[in-house]
């Protein structure tokens, strides 16, 4: 009576436990709700190993309790002198021969399928990682030349149609993970490894799908975030229109004059000590001249993406101005300086904050 | 007694200090193990519980990114090199004697000089907090953000040389146990007599001599790449960050193996005992140890199947992991076939080894969910991994540990653990690594990546690493726990006789505990559960002869010098080559004395 007293008392935080594991099939960045045939195919092995283990688990388990509570040492009983029993032993090696059978084949479908090469019509992109943010280049023509756009931290594909991405490394590991779209891959330097996937005709939405770089890769590894959005085909072909397109000229004075800064190659330091490159120095505006820079991110359209910094932050006037005012306070490890110049300095040691600020509203007009 | 020019006489070993200092006792340098490996045990669990409590919530402001990198790395150093083999180390020294009737090890004084160098390692790995940072690119070190010196500083150069002066440990250790179990049985002792826990033992010892080789070199390797910009693993050199990876984990994956068989061994001498019955299926066991330490060579790129390993390695790497489920169901089924048609008597140890089997067996399932390389793709790097990992260590290996050493406590010190408190102990423990680690396969599923410092709110990661951070402090709780109950018993009257849990290896057949020579007379074996066959037909074991002069190794100064030697070899490169030059003649002289000291 008592014990069945107690497990009423708990079903309600089993049931609770379980809902809430449940719930993992909705959050944004789930392994368990795929968007795409390949992450189909993970999703169809996955639920294959998880129902047997769950089956093996309950099994051991029971016999874990039930052998310890039956076989516990109670007046006169007497423990079997038993050494063992080859039929029983044989048996209960065949059996997980069987399951290993059971897992493995699937399993090897899988990795073939997922082996073949891209279908020719694929949408082809590189994906780069850079500590600590992805720079993605396309190739629309076709023509082996992954120049026709580039952008940063923000991806788009078209729904229902294959994307082949082409993965490589600017400097140490990172893995190029969208849960619900595609199994993680390596972005290793000196390799250049492939992923390929078509995403569902109906995964098309105007909420992103959430990415991570999934190798540990320095400092901000935990910052090293990305974006992919899925759109209609017609809407991948108005943002390609929209990217291709020269950065927008500035709208107001203050956005003019936040161009001009923008546009300044080198600030000296107070008190002459040195100077450090302007925002061209590293990024590239086309369109505007002089603006070429290739190591940080392309921001010819920084004001049209969702979020700033690798997915962090999003882009909104305020976030802009902490962001270039001392990048290394909103995401630590941003001013990591490992000789290659390839860091982002703390503009607020030689602009003032007036001039951040249009800076700012220059960017954000950059749509 | 002569002495040969330039070496020391023997030391007389009055002093308490010296005493231990000196020891070539195979049963103080267990304890020696054990009592240091279990301070670091509890330095990995605070660095294991500062992880948490960053982590407790979204964005949490505790530890800055550079600390936490540092945090996790050296959690799982400590815990892999410095605690979890060295625990098992401390058994494999007091016990294995014991176990097989002998007096010491096959060699004293290098099990002395084993547990030396490894103390020597532990510090030089420790000591990278306080001097310049702690290595931060994870345990594995993957090239190349491990292989220049821009990105983590001196760290990663402690991590090299401590592990290389750990690895000289290890395999010192490794040969030592390896010989005095294939030479130094009692008579009757035949290979299929051997205990469960020393069979486990060699496979172990021949794990240890193979893997430790090939992560020498990558170490050797890595170190040259830094230092040298030998570009073995960088790729602007011409090198590839990937042979990093194979090499690591050729030793890595041994090294899974090299932590869970001695806690197999542990759970295969507690669940007889206790259960008054012999080990179901014998032979089985046995082999099913040998062939996890064969196909634990045979899997080494299930870590990599992420990297853009080919459809062949893919396929073929998965099909061998999946397959080291068979001999491990071998395990687990005997184990419960154990514990069947017995009458089993629940002492702490017991509920250790029979929670092992359920908690381990979870590890092993969610292993073998990635062993499948698509699924793998979703999980690899994922907190699902993080849970797999320590259900297999910490429910399979510290479990099995803390059975083990409750039910060798009053054989070592001749006092009983508190069972009350272990209960306690066991409880604390057993419900709060399920509350912090069961939850991680929740948050793996729901795409949570290992190694970030902080993460957003709105991902629905919120409540379960709320949860995990509540349980951690559990857990640490039940280690409290266990450090009062040593406490407590180690001031209590040694109660203990022979063979207080009626168990049938040879180490039950000697005084609790044992004197300095072990046995009085060499013990008989006649069957493979010597003193059951003895009870039941009435036999016994030999008397000692109380006149009789039993020669044991002195104690010996040279240990402790060669240790000091090799540790100033390994300190030069992270301070001033000077110290290397001169740990040069410290050695030399060492292995003078050493090879001339009078044995008598």
């Amino acid at each position: 009576m008592r014990s069945s007293r107690s497990l009423r008392r708990l079903a309600p935080v089993a049931l609770l436990a379980f809902a809430l594991a449940l719930a993992a099939c909705s959050d944004p960045q789930t392994t368990v709700d795929p968007k795409s045939d390949f992450a189909d195919d993970i999703q169809f092995v996955y639920l294959l190993t998880f129902w047997l283990g769950m089956a093996v688990f309950v099994g051991i388990l029971a016999l874990t309790v039930g052998l310890a509570f039956w076989y516990r040492e109670r007046p006169g009983r007497v423990a079997k002198q038993i050494h063992g029993n080859t039929r029983l032993e044989v048996v209960w090696t065949l059996i997980p021969v069987v399951l290993v059978v059971v897992m493995a084949v699937p399993t090897w479908q899988v990795i073939a399928d997922s082996s073949k090469p891209a279908p020719d019509d694929a949408l082809r992109v590189n994906a780069i990682g850079r500590q600590w943010w992805f720079e993605f280049q396309y190739d629309l023509d076709n023509d082996g030349e992954y120049d026709d756009l580039i952008t940063a931290n923000e991806l788009h594909i078209p729904a229902g149609r294959a994307v082949t991405f082409n993965l490589l490394s600017a400097d140490v590991i990172h893995s190029f993970w969208v849960p619900q779209l595609a199994g993680k891959v390596d972005m290793v330097p000196g390799h250049a490894n492939d992923l390929w996937f078509t995403p569902h005709e109906d995964a098309a939405r105007a909420e992103a799908y959430l990415g991570q770089c999934a190798e540990f890769c320095g400092t901000a590894h935990a910052n090293m975030r990305f974006r992919v959005y899925v759109d209609t085909p017609e809407g991948f072909d108005a943002w390609v229109a929209n990217e291709q397109a020269d950065g927008a000229e500035p709208a107001d004075e203050l956005a003019q004059l936040g161009q001009e800064l923008f546009l300044t190659p080198v600030w000296t330091l107070p008190g002459g000590g040195g100077g450090i490159l302007g925002c061209t120095g590293c990024h590239t505006v086309a369109g505007a001249p002089g603006a070429v820079g290739k190591i940080g991110p392309d921001l010819t359209h920084v004001g049209s993406r969702g979020t700033i910094a690798a997915g962090i932050l999003d882009t909104n006037f305020e976030n802009l101005v902490a962001w270039i005012s001392n990048p290394d306070r909103e995401k630590p490890g941003a001013d990591y300086n490992d000789d290659t110049a390839r860091f982002m300095p703390a503009f607020e040691t030689v602009l003032t904050r007036e001039q951040i600020e249009a800076i700012a509203v220059y960017l954000l007009g950059l749509q | 007694m002569a002495t040969v020019a330039g070496t020391m006489a023997a030391p007389t070993a009055e002093g308490v200090v010296w005493s231990w200092l000196t020891t070539v006792d195979h049963k103080r340098i267990g304890v020696l193990y054990g009592v240091t490996a279990f301070i670091f045990f509890l330095v990995g669990g605070i660095e294991a519980l500062l992880i948490r409590t960053q982590l407790a919530v979204p964005n949490g402001g505790v530890i800055d990114p550079e600390l936490y990198n540092q945090l996790f790395t050296m959690h799982a150093l400590t815990m892999i090199f410095l605690a979890v083999m060295p625990l098992g180390a401390a058994f494999f020294n007091y016990l294995i004697p014991l176990m097989i009737g002998a007096r010491d090890v096959a060699f004293p004084r290098l099990n002395a000089l084993s547990y030396w160098i490894f103390l020597g390692g532990g510090l030089v790995l420790t000591s990278s907090f306080f001097l310049g940072g702690a290595p931060d690119t994870g345990w594995f070190a993957y090239a190349p953000i491990s292989g220049t010196t821009a990105y983590s500083g001196s760290g990663m150069d402690y991590y090299v040389i401590g592990l290389l002066i750990l690895g000289l440990s290890s395999l010192a250790a490794a040969l030592n146990f390896a010989v005095t179990i294939i030479n130094m049985r009692a008579p009757g002792m035949t290979m299929m007599r051997m205990p469960v826990f020393v069979w486990m033992t060699l496979i172990v010892a021949f794990l240890l001599i193979l893997a430790l080789p090939v992560l020498t070199v990558a170490l050797v390797q890595l170190l040259f790449d830094r230092q040298f910009t030998t570009s073995f693993f960088l790729p602007g050199g011409g090198g590839d960050p990937i042979l990093w990876q194979h090499l690591f984990w050729i030793f890595g994956h041994p090294e899974v193996y090299i932590l869970i068989l001695p806690a197999m061994g542990i759970v295969s001498e507690v669940l007889p005992t206790f259960s008054r019955k012999p080990l179901f299926g014998y032979a089985a066991m046995v082999f099913a140890g040998v062939a996890i330490g064969f196909l634990g060579w045979a899997v080494w790129s299930h870590h990599m199947f992420t990297t853009g390993l080919g459809a062949v390695p893919r396929v073929v790497f998965a099909t061998s992991t999946m397959i080291i489920g068979v001999p491990t169901g071998i395990k687990i089924f005997n184990w419960l076939s154990t514990m069947w048609g017995g009458s089993i008597r629940f002492t702490t140890a017991t509920y250790f080894s029979v929670s092992f089997i359920a908690l381990f067996t979870i590890g092993g399932i969610s292993g073998v969910m990635h062993a499948s390389p698509p699924v793998d793709q979703q999980q690899q790097d994922t907190y699902f991994i993080v849970a797999h990992l320590h259900y297999v260590l910490v429910g399979g290996a510290i479990v099995g540990i803390f059975s083990g050493l409750y039910y060798w406590w009053p054989k070592m010190t001749g006092r009983f653990l508190s069972e009350t408190l272990g209960k306690w102990n066991f409880w604390l423990m057993f419900i709060g690594l399920n509350m912090t680690f069961f939850p991680m396969h929740f948050l793996g599923v729901a795409g949570m990546p290992r190694r970030i410092y902080t993460y957003d709110e709105g991902l629905g990661w919120e409540f379960w690493n709320l949860f995990a951070s509540i349980g951690a402090f559990i857990l640490a709780l039940g280690v409290l726990v266990f450090v009062i109950n040593v406490a407590r018993t180690m001031r209590q009257p040694k109660t203990a006789d022979d063979n207080p849990w009626g168990g049938s290896t040879l180490e039950w057949a000697t005084s609790s505990p044992p004197p300095e020579h072990d046995f009085d007379a060499i013990p008989e074996v006649r069957a493979r559960d010597p003193l059951w066959h003895d009870r039941d037909h009435g036999l016994s074991q030999p008397e000692g002869d109380p006149d009789e002069h039993i020669h044991m190794p002195p104690p010996s100064y040279y240990p402790l010098i060669l240790a000091f030697g090799v540790l100033m070899l390994g300190v030069g490169p992270l301070s001033h080559l000077a110290v290397t030059a001169l740990g040069v003649p410290v050695i030399i002289y060492a292995i003078w004395g050493w090879v001339l000291e009078p044995t008598e």
